[in-house]
């Protein structure tokens, strides 16, 4: 990873339609640290997380970001017709990443899935293929949409394990979640 | 550059693996073999009114893929990830439309041969009409994806993309059709013209329409 990581919110405000789900939401992470962002449903918890992969712009506010993003987002932007192994190395090959491939599909374990078409995939399969992704991708902030869904406790413990093994090299976590994934949070945001 | 081009090269992939390139291809033959059976074993006449009918047929063919270009990766998040990494969407638009040009133009011009045999045109005629189609269906596959990216974040936007696209493909028609002309000339410039046009803008009305979608 190059220069620290950082992330700042400054009074950020969410407009989706007519409603405004928040404002004057300010957060300031540096590197290795991390922030869950609790809150109902349709509290905006996705929204921001969008907001600050940069494709939704803030209504109000400013986001102030050093470091690469990853979104790991409820969509899997998978291709469901290929095998799990070629659909990850897509992406892979965009980030320039393929070499930490093979280490993040081990850490999510997914080895044995190599050659299964994505399509067949149940939904915890597709939520650690997408955390695979994120891990490879070498991205210095992570962003992970409701990350726990759908995992079981062994899926959910090498969740934990790739989070801390990523803020102990100075990068950053944001997740929303209604649920424990393991994560002892720096700041905790509740919509 | 490296990032378009793995863009295209997934869509190019993804139309020939899931078969949408060849439904155009396969309407387009379809159209060419139903003809003489409707109008009627007139050679004269299939080789007067074959050309125009080849150019309506390549209009509709290109209507056909518009559901498969944009709303399917819209829907799995694959346009987000791009963009998170940093690919605009204008670029995404480029890549887009040289992979769906790349499925539909040059099939649809190799599948004319036996189209124009079909209707028993001439090989002046056939030369003519390659050459329009050679200009014609870059603007052709543009319109079709500019459609597709104003009609994907909508349900059931196929009968839509039609009402959206047909109208403003006329002048793509009139003037390819006038081009089978022997003093054609002028339409074929005019043809070149607005193809140009749509191709220079499709990227910019993609990514603008992408931006909106996402709003």
């Amino acid at each position: 990873m190059s220069g620290p990581a950082r992330l700042a919110l400054h009074g950020l405000a969410c407009l989706r339609g007519d409603r405004l789900l928040f404002e004057g939401l300010d957060l300031a992470l540096g590197a290795g640290e991390s922030a869950l962002v609790t809150g109902a449903n349709g509290a905006g918890k996705s929204s921001l997380l969008r907001m600050i992969a940069g494709l939704l712009a803030p209504a109000a506010g400013r986001i102030d970001r050093v470091g690469a993003v990853a979104l790991a987002a409820e969509a899997p932007a998978l291709d469901a017709d290929r095998p799990l192994g070629r659909a990850l190395t897509f992406w892979a090959e965009l980030d320039g990443t393929s070499g930490a491939l093979p280490g993040a599909m081990a850490a999510m374990d997914l080895a044995t899935l190599t050659d299964v078409p994505v399509a067949m995939f149940s939904t915890g399969q597709r939520k650690r293929a997408v955390i695979a992704r994120t891990i490879a991708s070498g991205a210095d902030i992570w962003l992970l949409d409701e990350p726990g869904n759908g995992l079981d406790t062994a899926a959910l413990d090498r969740l934990a394990t790739a989070m801390a093994a990523h803020l102990g090299q100075g990068g950053i976590v944001v997740a929303a979640s209604h649920q424990p994934i393991g994560l002892t949070p720096t700041r905790e945001v509740r919509l | 550059m490296k990032a378009m081009t793995a863009v295209a090269l997934r869509d190019l992939r993804i139309g020939w693996a899931q078969g949408g390139a060849a439904l155009p291809l396969i309407f387009y033959l379809l159209v060419a073999t139903l003809l003489p059976f409707a109008i009627g074993p007139d050679k004269a006449l299939l080789g007067r009114i074959g050309g125009g009918l080849l150019w309506t047929a390549a209009l509709l063919a290109a209507l056909l893929p518009v559901e498969r270009l944009i709303a399917p990766d819209l829907n799995s998040g694959t346009i987000d990830q791009l963009v998170v990494r940093g690919m605009s969407e204008e670029a995404i638009g480029i890549a887009k439309l040289a992979a769906h040009w790349l499925a539909f133009g040059p099939p649809l011009m190799i599948a004319t041969i036996p189209a124009a045999a079909l209707l028993g045109l001439d090989g002046a005629a056939v030369a003519r009409l390659e050459a329009g189609l050679a200009l014609g269906t870059p603007g052709l596959a543009a319109l079709a994806l500019g459609t597709a990216a104003l009609t994907g974040s909508l349900r059931g936007a196929s009968a839509l993309a039609g009402l959206v696209m047909l109208p403003i493909a006329i002048p793509l028609l009139i003037f390819g059709a006038g081009a089978l002309d022997e003093t054609g000339a002028g339409a074929m410039k005019l043809l070149a013209a607005t193809s140009l046009l749509l191709v220079a803008g499709t990227p910019f009305v993609t990514g603008a329409a992408l931006r909106a979608g996402r709003g």
